[in-house]
């Protein structure tokens, strides 16, 4: 019955969506405020009807509820809780569930918080919101029922992949989706602005902290994923440049992209064709990861490559929200008025080349992603792109990109001074400088280039603290005054600094962990030692266990150092019982140089109980995620103060008083 | 050769969106391992640039499929032999042709591919220049222009002298 009611929900869901895109749009042209109004309970209506759908489905895959083919094929009654949970987005129906009600979540929160949008705005780009809405319930109504009953009802069900069975990986898909669900409503502000045909400072202003937020779930997600990744594949890489990942990292791109430009936008009214553009792409590359990874395309041994229905219905959305929207854009780009002149070296100027940057490495994702389809598709001959391609194109995009990171925030808007911004970044420099001796001196081999990259990290770090320190005058003025001039900074101040600050922590981590780490590949018989990177392991045998579903061997490894025993590592590898999937869980000791990290392979035939065994030590590995949460914690500052602001109307002040800090 | 041994398989059931790589665990073998360090190192930059022709975007490197092992062997073999690592590739290629370079050569098919970074940057750079040349050569709108200056100066006296202009002018365009 649950079930039913919330498949009712989503066809409900379908109509209100339906409303919410034709009626308040319908207003706006015709300047009916009744009509525009619509939107909001619309779109409030339409959270509540989707989340009742989800909940039904959450329910039915808590009570295992086998009679709902989509719980059949994705559960089992011996899951623990939370994987009973995450099932519900484990699979291609809910998760396209879950896709519309972070929508719903989304236009709701505009409708409800965007108290101060102008009428015909909000309700425009609640159509929008509304229309896409409409494009996504339709393809879950008709190509992707969750709801779908199987009769007679199986005693039973296949179960979860075990791969999917972990806390990062449970979480990971809400945050991805929030991300790319975020963006849609840069989408819907840029074609509601569009259809306006105005664009001010103001709708920068507006945009932002949406923009704001989704990048900062798309971060968290991306990392998530990395993180998982890193310690669940079992040879300690984090990044592969599958096409999945790339469908995911385009959209960062430009979306980092696009907060960046939004700044220049709202600040100083310049970009406005480019930001428009820009917020259109985002959107466009997230429909694009979702078209990529569920069509098929990419392989044809690949995830939900079953139904080329679903492949060619999303292919639909794709053309006319792409197509429509950027149609829009090429008919009205010649009425947006550019303002903000600014001179080459300017605040202004860097973040053009921050744009520059960005946008050139995320076209090479883009292309390198697809360049083997096309050729395929065109002359049939079949190559392959992977790893080495993307990293000799994409590193040499990051290095002018991280080298030129510290000169922005010290230049001034409209006109800037370079000589004094170097400067002033003379004891970043100097860090810079003694990092790279000191990572020379200490790690005798690897590339020589790789203490450069360390540097460039440190100098990244060092400058966003710099720029901190001179936005409060510390050294200048008296330290009572600096920390009120650090109290009285805005929040989104802090947050640049914070989110930059992580931007060179994870250029350290990436950096130390693919030029220093060591392995060892060995076979080892219980009381066996073997040494790497300072410690020694003793491999005291492997035993197996029994977990909540499934079977597994554990090995256990004694760690020592200098004599001193440090820890015991536990790798294990796991016998899901349904699936009947292998999965492997390294052994991991965390350290502040970096990560020892072991795996257990197979049981040798001819050895007395020996296992074929993996060993790395990971210097610095986790600066990445850490570097990441940095990132996200920089986002979380800014939007925060953006909220405080965008919540206090301030239509009729003219001017504010000036912040003193400022 | 199954594919069930490689990542791309488990993909089938998995989410979308996501780090998809299978718990494939110990690629190379200790049994592979040549004694050599300098030819092992080798052979793992060499077996790092080739794919796994069977499985999905996986080097030689990470797979676990048997034919990955296979081709492990086979260029270890090669470089016992005394081949350069080119050789080794010429010989991979021959028999599986291009498709099993993970970093495509640089030829008549791949030149869009290795210039699009060049391209654009560039493109966009030209771009860049131009509309900015435009836009001090644009004749200006004397009494728009004229106000935003002085808008552009009181802001300029109003803000403190690192130049940061108060961002809540515009609020006066709200309707």
């Amino acid at each position: 019955m649950i079930v039913e009611i919330g498949h009712f929900a989503l066809v409900l869901a379908l109509t209100v969506a339906l409303i919410q895109s034709a009626l308040p749009f319908w207003g706006a042209r015709a300047r009916d405020e009744r009509l525009m109004d619509v939107g909001q309970p619309a779109a409030v209506a339409q959270l509540a009807l989707v989340a009742g759908a989800f909940l039904a489905l959450a329910h039915a895959y808590v009570v295992s509820d086998f009679s709902v083919e989509n719980v059949y094929l994705n559960s089992h009654s011996a899951k623990p809780l939370l994987y009973r949970i995450s099932g519900v987005w484990g699979n291609h129906e809910g998760s396209m569930l879950l896709w519309v009600l972070i929508l719903a979540l989304f236009g709701a929160a505009v409708a409800v918080f965007g108290t101060n949008l102008p009428r015909a705005l909000k309700a425009n780009v609640l159509a929008v919101q509304g229309a896409i809405a409409v494009a996504f319930l339709l393809f879950i109504v008709l190509t992707s029922n969750p709801f779908q009953r199987l009769a007679p009802a199986p005693a039973e069900g296949l179960g979860l992949n075990p791969i999917l069975q972990d806390p990062a990986l449970a979480f990971h898909p809400p945050f991805l989706y929030a991300g790319y669900v975020g963006f849609s409503i840069a989408f819907a502000f840029a074609v509601a602005a569009l259809i306006e045909g105005r664009v001010d400072a103001a709708w920068a202003r507006w945009v932002r902290p949406w923009t704001l937020a989704a990048w900062m779930m798309l971060t968290l997600g991306i990392a998530m994923g990395s993180w998982w990744a890193y310690y669940e594949l079992g040879w300690g890489g984090w990044w592969f440049w599958d096409p999945v990942e790339n469908a995911s990292f385009m959209p960062w791109l430009a979306g980092t992209a696009l907060l960046h430009s939004a700044v220049v936008m709202e600040k100083r009214d310049a970009l406005k064709v480019w930001t428009v553009l820009l917020a259109i792409l985002t959107f466009s590359l997230s429909l694009m990861g979702a078209f990529l990874v569920r069509s098929g395309v990419l392989s044809s041994v690949h995830a939900f490559a079953v139904d080329p229905a679903r492949g060619v219905f999303i292919l639909g959305i794709l053309v006319v929200f792409i197509g429509g929207a950027l149609a829009l854009f090429a008919a009205r780009m010649g009425e947006l008025r550019q303002g903000g002149l600014f001179a080459p070296i300017s605040r202004e100027g860097s973040l053009v080349v921050n744009n520059l940057l960005l946008t050139t490495a995320c076209a090479t994702v883009l292309v390198g992603t697809l360049y083997p389809l096309g050729l395929e598709a065109l002359t049939g001959d079949k190559i392959s792109v992977g790893p080495p391609y993307f990293n000799m194109t994409f590193g040499p995009l990051m290095l002018p990109l991280l080298v030129a990171l510290p000169f922005g925030p010290l230049l001034a808007w409209k006109r800037g001074d370079l000589a004094a911004a170097a400067q002033r970044l003379w004891l970043a420099a100097a860090v810079a400088l003694v990092a790279t001796v000191a990572v020379y001196a200490i790690a005798y081999r690897g590339p020589w280039l790789a203490p450069l990259g360390i540097a460039l990290g440190v100098w990244v770090m060092a400058g966003s603290l710099v720029e901190l320190a001179s936005r409060i005058k510390l050294g200048q003025a008296s330290l009572p005054d600096a920390w009120r001039r650090l109290k009285g900074m805005p929040r989104a101040g802090h947050g640049t600094t914070m989110a930059h600050f992580g931007v060179g922590m994870m250029v350290v981590g990436i950096v130390a962990t693919s030029a220093y780490q060591s392995e060892r590949i060995l076979v080892m018989n219980p009381g066996d030692r073997a040494g790497i990177a300072g410690f020694t392991l003793t491999f005291k045998g492997a035993a197996p266990q029994r977990g909540p579903n499934y079977r597994e061997e554990v090995g256990l490894f004694e760690v020592e150092r200098g004599g001193r025993a440090v820890t015991s590592l536990v790798p294990s590898k796991r016998l899901y019982d349904a699936p009947r999937q292998t999965t492997t869980e390294a052994g991991i000791h965390a350290s502040w140089r970096g990560d020892l990290y072991a795996v257990l392979g197979d049981e040798q035939v001819n050895a007395a109980g020996g296992y074929a065994v993996r060993l790395y030590f990971n210097p610095l590995v986790r600066m990445i995620w850490i570097g990441a949460l940095v990132m996200f914690l920089g986002g979380l500052l800014s939007v925060t103060d953006r909220r405080l602001r965008i919540g206090a109307p301030r239509r009729t002040r003219v001017r504010p008083s000036p912040v003193p800090a400022e | 050769m199954t594919l069930h041994s490689c990542r791309a398989a488990v993909r089938l059931l998995v989410l979308p969106f996501m780090l998809l790589v299978s718990a494939t665990v110990l690629a190379v073998q200790p049994d592979e391992v040549l004694s050599d360090p300098v030819l092992e190192a080798r052979a793992r930059e060499l077996s790092a640039e080739l794919r796994c022709v069977v499985c999905q975007n996986q080097s030689i490197d990470d797979s676990n499929a048997p034919l990955a092992r296979d081709l492990r062997l086979l260029l270890r073999e090669r470089l016992v032999a005394g081949d350069s690592d080119e050789a080794v590739k010429r010989f991979l290629v021959e028999r599986y042709g291009t498709f099993v370079l993970l970093k495509p050569p640089f030829d008549g098919r791949t030149v869009l591919l290795w210039l699009t970074p060049l391209l654009v940057l560039g493109g966009a750079a030209v771009l860049v220049i131009r509309q900015l040349g435009r836009a001090r050569a644009l004749p200006r709108d004397a009494s728009r222009e004229l106000t935003r200056d002085e808008e552009e100066r009181l802001r300029r006296l109003l803000a403190q002298d690192d130049g940061q202009p108060s961002p809540a002018r515009e609020s006066s365009t709200d309707p």
